[in-house]
């Protein structure tokens, strides 16, 4: 066991400064209203830095030297830009703990998963599209004997990201890595509950991009974010949040006509047949880790398995060791790194959760267990816990129709294989799901049907590069985390050539 | 019968809003991060259309604030009477209070039968 300095503390790995100003340009630029907002850690409430206000004049002031630079990026070969990319995940990599340490007090969730899985993923990210951008190649169309037709692939200048709160320095990677092996240039807007961690991110990279190449403007959705999403000098909008502010980004969009990505929440079922429980060995181990996996990083993912399907003949039994598996996550100090469960990310997302878990005790679904606010007393009394929660219910209740974005289960029976797929499909999201059975061809046709874009099969939460993860249905647009998400950061230019000397005979 | 309703602290901060911004609506999101939360906008700002429910108005002083919601989210909340409160917080999409330290919440309770 191990437990980690708080930052501010002389033995922390990482200090933060008192201020961050908006990095601008290839320099730090302070807000032009000259405004700040106090950035509290979750971890107990107490603010401990302060974060640049961005308005509309920041974020003009960003765009402009993100143009400055966008042209000469684009130019850049692929081997220059796979290089930075490269020196950008072995910076990351030197500094893991740094970078963990400040994503953990930033955000709240446990070190042992931002040690484990936010920073290695985040590294690995960016050296898979400094891979996959010298792998890629254009295209020739011969049309006929004289007439070819190339396929280049082109930039499309300057794009905005908007970075969700829930994996701070993970989305931004997901986001700015193949972003900037296209040749883009990039302006980029924080979430504004964790405006910290990319910071000590960006002091460490800076050096390694030309100035204007990145740029990250702060703020709030409404003062920042909106001019950003709004703007006509973007290229391109690429979202992560939930389903309103989603559809006003298409709007904007649509003004502009431009294109969007957006990554928009599921209630993903999580279903369990009968024949997981065959045996009580490994499997049946590795698949009531997969029931708990509800609780990864405090529920706040957009693919949490908040729905758990589990079939009648094993129901009883199952849940009896799904809920003991789910007692035994420790919850504690998310710096300590036996800690399975840190804070969530802001007071009112601690609220959001509790007013669900209300709802959810009104509609009549039972607690199994957890459903309260956690006090872990001392300094952790101001952060924002809550206990893992098991709700037993129905699927028309709200708990098993929205996205809690807490470490919130609803869990509901099924009878046979039909009856599993149509309450899995009985949702407005397709973002994951996740499907358990040692028979390979029940998984193989649950995984088909089920409408999502991410199928787990005999594991969860895994999100190596290279697999590509997106939305069905409102879950959003684009496939993000795989070679495919160049597409949607390039444009294809089309040289239609001509080898005759002739005529073509028209006029 | 009504479907939405209004504390008085979330009022409070609805006028001053007003104040600064003009007419007001709110649109319910649903998933992820800043989700499953009343986005509060400038009336007009978010373009509602043949795919959203209006939930109702509220009134507040002499100005009424209408309340949309996605007609396919609708059909899993309609058993539900929403009162829409305030609470300290950080953040909310491009909801137009959260520069003010604060952010709009739902709080539900069931309809009865005689509500419905």
């Amino acid at each position: 066991m191990a437990k980690y300095a708080a930052p501010g503390q002389p033995d922390s790995v990482v200090t933060f400064r008192d201020r961050y100003d908006h990095f601008i340009g290839g320099e730090y630029v302070p807000p032009a209203k000259g405004q700040y907002f106090a950035n509290p850690t979750p971890v107990t409430g107490e603010d401990f830095t302060e974060i640049a206000r961005g308005t509309a004049e920041d974020v003009e002031r960003a765009l402009d030297a993100a143009h400055g630079a966008a042209r000469a990026w684009g130019k850049t070969s692929v081997a220059e830009r796979a290089n930075v990319l490269n020196k950008i995940a072995d910076r990351m990599e030197a500094n893991l703990e740094k970078l963990a340490i400040a994503e953990t007090w930033d955000n709240g969730k446990a070190v042992r998963e931002t040690l484990a899985a936010d920073l290695p993923l985040a590294i690995d990210h960016f050296r898979y599209f400094a891979g996959v951008i010298r792998a890629q190649e254009g295209g020739i169309s011969q049309i006929d004997e004289d007439l070819v037709a190339y396929h280049f692939q082109e930039p499309l200048g300057v794009v905005g990201q908007i970075i969700p709160w829930n994996f701070p320095l993970l989305m931004a990677t997901w986001k700015l890595a193949p972003a900037l092996a296209a040749g883009n240039a990039v302006v980029l807007k924080p979430a504004e509950q964790t405006p910290a961690s990319i910071h000590v991110f960006m002091e460490l990279i800076a050096d390694l991009l030309p100035p204007g190449v990145l740029n990250v403007v702060n703020g709030f959705g409404v003062e920042a974010g909106k001019p950003l999403a709004s703007s006509r000098r973007v290229a391109k909008v690429a979202f992560t949040g939930e389903t309103t502010t989603g559809r006003l980004i298409m709007q904007y969009a649509s003004e502009n006509i431009i294109p969007v990505t957006l990554e928009l929440g599921g209630k993903s079922p999580n279903v369990f047949f009968n024949d997981v429980a065959a045996q009580r060995d490994a499997f049946y181990d590795k698949a009531l880790e997969g029931f708990t996996m509800f609780a990864l990083n405090q529920g706040e993912v957009c693919t949490c398995p908040s729905r758990a399907l589990v079939q009648s003949e094993i129901y009883d039994q199952f849940m009896t060791d799904a809920v003991e598996r789910t007692r035994a996550i420790k919850q504690g100090h998310p710096l300590d790194t036996e800690t399975m469960i840190g804070a969530q990310a802001s007071n009112d997302q601690l609220e959001k959760i509790l007013s669900y878990i209300d709802i959810g005790k009104q509609e009549g679904a039972r607690v199994l267990t957890g459903g309260e606010r956690a006090d872990l007393g001392g300094e952790l009394s101001g952060g924002y816990y809550v206990t893992p929660t098991v709700f037993e219910g129905d699927n028309k209740m709200r708990i098993f129709q929205e996205e809690i974005f807490g470490p919130v289960v609803s869990v509901a029976r099924f009878n046979d294989y039909d009856d599993a797929m149509k309450t899995a499909n009985d949702t407005l999201y397709g973002l994951g799901a996740g499907v358990w059975s040692r028979d390979g061809s029940v998984a193989y046709r649950a995984g088909r049907d089920i409408q999502a874009g991410r199928v787990w099969v005999n594991n969860y939460h895994a999100y190596p590069a290279h697999a590509a993860f997106g939305g069905y249905k409102q879950s959003g647009i684009g496939r993000e985390n795989h070679r495919m998400m160049l597409d949607h950061y390039q444009q294809t230019k089309n040289l239609l050539v001509s080898y005759s000397q002739n005529a073509q005979g028209f006029f | 019968m009504p479907r939405v309703a209004l504390t008085p602290e979330a009022a409070d901060v609805l006028r001053g809003l007003r104040a600064d911004h003009g007419d007001l609506m709110f649109h319910q999101s649903g998933g992820c991060c800043d989700g499953s939360a009343p986005m509060c906008y400038p009336l007009g700002e978010f373009r509602t259309g043949a795919s959203d429910v209006h939930l109702g108005d509220l009134a507040v002083d002499s100005f009424v604030v209408p309340v949309w919601m996605s007609a396919s989210q609708f059909e899993y909340w309609s058993h539900t009477h929403l009162t829409i409160d305030v609470v300290p917080g950080r953040g909310s999409g491009f909801s137009l209070e959260a520069p003010l330290g604060v952010r709009f919440l739902v709080r539900s309770r069931l309809l009865q039968d005689g509500e419905l």
